[in-house]
């Protein structure tokens, strides 16, 4: 291996191709020795390859191409690296790795972008592999340095040395060395029998920093001169302002400016308070002309009425029509309604924006599609994209809620920017209100469905129509809107699954496991209907209809074994669902009983999950109770609802309700032992719950769950 | 002019009575690690104490607390603080983390006056606090180790 001649020419390795480029302006390391999230300062650090940077002070720090919203990515990437590195698991750092849409993609996308449960799927072995490098890198340097072969050598806990001569480096001083290097391509990966950092629990690098109000969010950003600007929209969608009046806001202290802009009316101001006095101030007629006029209610006639002509294609198999015409069979009917949801992560929806001396931009965000954030902000402001720098932060959930093709919060976000004339720093803040109001909801669903039962009880017929805003393709079959339900697991004989795109000028938007929210909710719970009216066993019932080697028979055999000596308490009942979502399998038993006020009362929760290998077996076990107690509150208490008029009725938290730790369930979690490649578990954890626990409702009070949310629609 | 103290510091604010302390904490003071959540006291992701008692900073007036003592997550300490953070990261609680600030502040005022509260207390004191990620079961769990972590250190 030779060294490079320019030394300010950096390498850098993608996925298994070989990418030389400038070094990207390595960011914002450590604030302190106790923190293990790299946010702040600078240090005279050297990078090994894109993901992968050793600093003199033997810290390694991995460039997450993966946003920390909560899944754990940050620490799960940092294990994969740090096995094959060899590194002590002290020296480890995590922080988020600049904007490219190349260098960072997602290999499922085809650009950066963090979502679907994907975070760990697509970057197994390229994380591995960055690590292997880097550590073949760092042993080559000490070999050079020593003047031996590289195969002499020994690595332990980020100390290369060799037992020969006695001698010993860590890599902080082998850095800047190793750098030099070209990477090698051809790099071995251990076998996973001797893992010791995968598979282990290992507490998450941003624990420490979350815990003592340390950790930066983007609103926690206050450049020099900052100013904060809201926008006042309607509470309609697509409304434009038809007449504005803002002489009194104006007048409040503290205002800089107001400006039209498309989303609405936006207020720029020295402080947050004066900005959102502002906005409350402003007397804006709204035109809503060509804005969604119709009620949930007048939506949901309309969706039925399409509901009776014939959708898409999504499964047909057998021939569920000639089952209409035997008299052998008895037929079970059923219409599940599902409402709008909003994503209400704790973290609004925001982003600071500055212009640097040399006019480029900088944009502070929890950014889930940076690439496409960085070109949007490009197209607006007219600065070339190669000049606007993204600093990915933190941030406070999303749900889904961040991550949008083409950008549009982020637009919005620019377009104020633009606005404010881009003098001073922007910091662009929504309010609650306007997350909970602002649309790019999980979209309201209408399933119809037919369960066909022969003499002896098995299930014969399954014809199921879905009808709801496509997420993807509007003219043709949006798998978004059937996955789950298109590829059911239980093999029955006479199968359709069909599928309307309705239209409606409401955004609508992926909220955590997306189609499966609804999907899910449907198969599972009318499934375990037709089992009971059977007189069937929801365990056996289920075992009996999947292939015996599959992965949903497995994580069904292994929560009968968590609750096997659990017994029911009295005035309870119990539900089951299974499910597959985003190539993981889970499947839960709920323990519920009616509570005094007639709703659903969740005791506890059993979780059986197959993600194949187990990265970090504590993150997913957060991950599923996390997904439990999210999907209980929507299944609960959620509903956006559109008034007469179109107007969105919920507006904040106390009528959008969210699960409080007084209504979650104790949740126990078996991981299952897998060899199979790690798929994600930020969202599999959510779909089970609903028909788990409106199976058990349904045990409970005979009343089967139609429509949601239960405490508004089922209660006892 | 208003004054009050805010992590032993003497906080002087001339603006407008009427804005929230949760404002004055952040915009002014500097202080970020108070989120705002929902701006009606229905989240708990501004919770500090006023006077050791947690108070939902984003509708409490500053005018209210002329002459208090405030502290926020950065400058809360003492054997429950302690307790609580060692605790949190031990069970490893947060996920995005943007509610923990405040389900931190309502567990060290919990501590402080039920050094061993049972899950019924839990309930009664974190019930303002809103995770969406759901971290309850890790909360309720922690508070319980940093009480036992508090009894076997006397």
């Amino acid at each position: 291996m030779n060294s490079v001649e320019n030394q300010s020419r950096r390498h850098f390795l993608a996925g298994s191709s070989l990418v030389i480029g400038f070094a990207l302006a390595p960011k914002a390391m450590a604030l302190s020795g106790k923190t293990s999230l790299a946010q702040g300062a600078k240090t005279d650090q050297k990078q090994l390859n894109a993901f992968v940077i050793v600093s003199p002070d033997n810290t390694v720090t991995v460039l997450s191409k993966h946003l920390e919203m909560g899944q754990g990515p940050y620490t799960g990437l940092t294990q994969l690296v740090a096995e094959e590195l060899d590194a002590d698991w002290s020296q480890m750092r995590a922080t988020a790795s600049p904007a490219d849409d190349t260098i960072y993609a997602n290999n499922v996308f085809g650009m950066q972008g963090t979502g679907g449960s994907t975070a760990i799927a697509n970057s197994y072995e390229q994380f591995r592999r960055a690590g292997a490098t880097a550590k073949a890198m760092l042993v080559a340097a000490a070999a050079a340095r020593w003047q031996v072969p590289t195969n002499s050598l020994k690595v332990v806990g980020g100390i290369v040395s060799d037992p020969a001569s006695n001698r010993q480096a860590t890599y902080g001083e082998l850095a800047e060395d190793a750098a030099m290097l070209t990477p090698p391509t051809d790099v071995k990966l251990k076998d996973p029998a001797d893992f010791t950092i995968i598979g282990a629990k290992k507490t998450r690098l941003d624990t420490p920093d979350k815990t003592d109000g340390k950790a930066l969010f983007t609103l926690d950003h206050y450049p020099d001169n900052v100013l904060v600007a809201v926008v006042a929209r309607a509470p309609y969608f697509n409304a434009s302002v038809k007449r504005v009046d803002d002489k009194k806001a104006r007048k409040i202290k503290g205002v800089v400016d107001i400006k039209p802009v498309s989303q609405g009316v936006a207020v720029f101001a020295e402080d947050t308070w004066s900005a959102l006095q502002a906005k409350a101030t402003l007397d804006i007629e709204w035109d809503t002309s060509n804005a969604e006029q119709r009620s949930s209610d007048e939506i949901i006639a309309d969706y039925r009425e399409q509901m009776k002509k014939t959708g898409f294609e999504a499964t047909k198999r057998g021939d569920v029509a000639g089952l209409a015409a035997r008299d052998d069979l008895e037929v079970i009917e059923a219409e599940f309604i599902f409402p709008y949801l909003a994503h209400a992560p704790m973290e609004t929806l925001d982003a600071v924006l500055q212009k640097n001396e040399d006019g480029s931009i900088t944009c502070f965000n929890g950014a889930q599609f940076p690439g496409q954030d960085k070109q949007a902000i490009s197209e607006i402001t007219g600065v070339p994209a190669e000049n606007v720098h993204m600093e990915i932060q933190l941030a406070g959930g999303s749900f889904g809620r961040r991550a949008q093709f083409g950008s549009p919060y982020m637009r919005e976000a620019a377009e104020v920017f633009k606005a404010s004339g881009m003098q001073r720093p922007v910091k662009h803040l929504h309010t609650r209100e306007d997350d909970i109001q602002g649309g790019f909801y999980r979209p309201l669903f209408i399933h119809k469905i037919k369960g066909y039962l022969d003499s002896n009880g098995e299930i014969v017929g399954w014809d199921q129509v879905i009808a709801g805003q496509p997420l993807m393709k509007k003219d043709e079959l949006d798998e978004t809107s059937v996955e789950g339900a298109s590829d059911l697991p239980y093999k029955i004989e006479n199968l359709n699954v069909f599928s309307h795109n309705t239209t409606a000028k409401v955004p609508v938007l992926w909220w955590r496991s997306v189609g499966h929210t609804h999907t899910g909710f449907v198969v599972e719970a009318f499934l375990d209907e037709l089992l009971q009216k059977a007189g069937k066993d929801p365990i056996d019932g289920r075992l009996a209809l999947l292939p015996k080697e599959s992965r949903e028979a497995g994580v069904l055999k292994a929560v009968a074994k968590l609750i096997k000596d659990k017994p029911l308490a009295q005035g309870r009942q119990r539900g089951i669902a299974v499910h597959k979502s985003f190539s993981t399998y889970v499947a839960e038993v709920a323990d519920v009983s009616v509570g005094e006020d007639g709703c659903p009362r969740v005791h506890n929760v059993y979780v059986a999950v197959d993600c194949g290998v187990a990265v970090n077996p504590d993150t997913i076990r957060a991950q599923m109770e996390g997904g439990v107690g999210f999907g209980l509150g929507a299944i609960l208490f959620d509903e956006i609802e559109l008034d007469e008029g179109g107007k969105v009725r919920q507006s904040n938290f106390h009528d959008y309700r969210s699960l409080r730790i007084n209504e979650m369930p104790h949740v126990e979690v078996d991981v299952v032992m897998s060899g199979e490649s790690p798929t994600g578990v930020g969202e599999p954890g959510v779909p089970p719950i609903g028909p788990a626990v409106a199976n058990a409702w349904r045990r409970l009070t005979g009343k089967p769950v139609r429509r949601l949310p239960i405490n508004r629609y089922e209660k006892a | 002019m208003i004054a009050f103290t805010l992590n032993n510091q003497t906080i002087q604010f001339d603006g407008d009575p009427k804005t929230p302390l949760l404002w004055v904490i952040r915009d002014r003071a500097g202080l970020t690690g108070t989120k705002y959540g929902c701006g009606i006291s229905q989240c708990g992701a501004c919770t500090v104490h006023v006077n050791g008692m947690t108070k939902r900073s984003c509708v409490t007036p500053v005018s209210t607390i002329a002459d208090q003592r405030v502290t926020t997550i950065e400058g809360v300490d003492g054997k429950e603080a302690n307790a609580i953070h060692t605790a949190w990261i031990e069970t490893d609680v947060p996920q995005c983390g943007y509610c923990q600030s405040g389900q931190v502040m309502s567990a060290v005022a919990l501590l402080k006056q039920k050094p061993n509260p049972t899950d019924e207390d839990i309930d009664g004191a974190m019930a303002g606090n809103i995770c969406r990620c759901a971290t309850y079961q890790r909360i309720r769990q922690a508070i319980h180790t940093a009480a036992q972590q508090m009894e076997e250190s006397e």
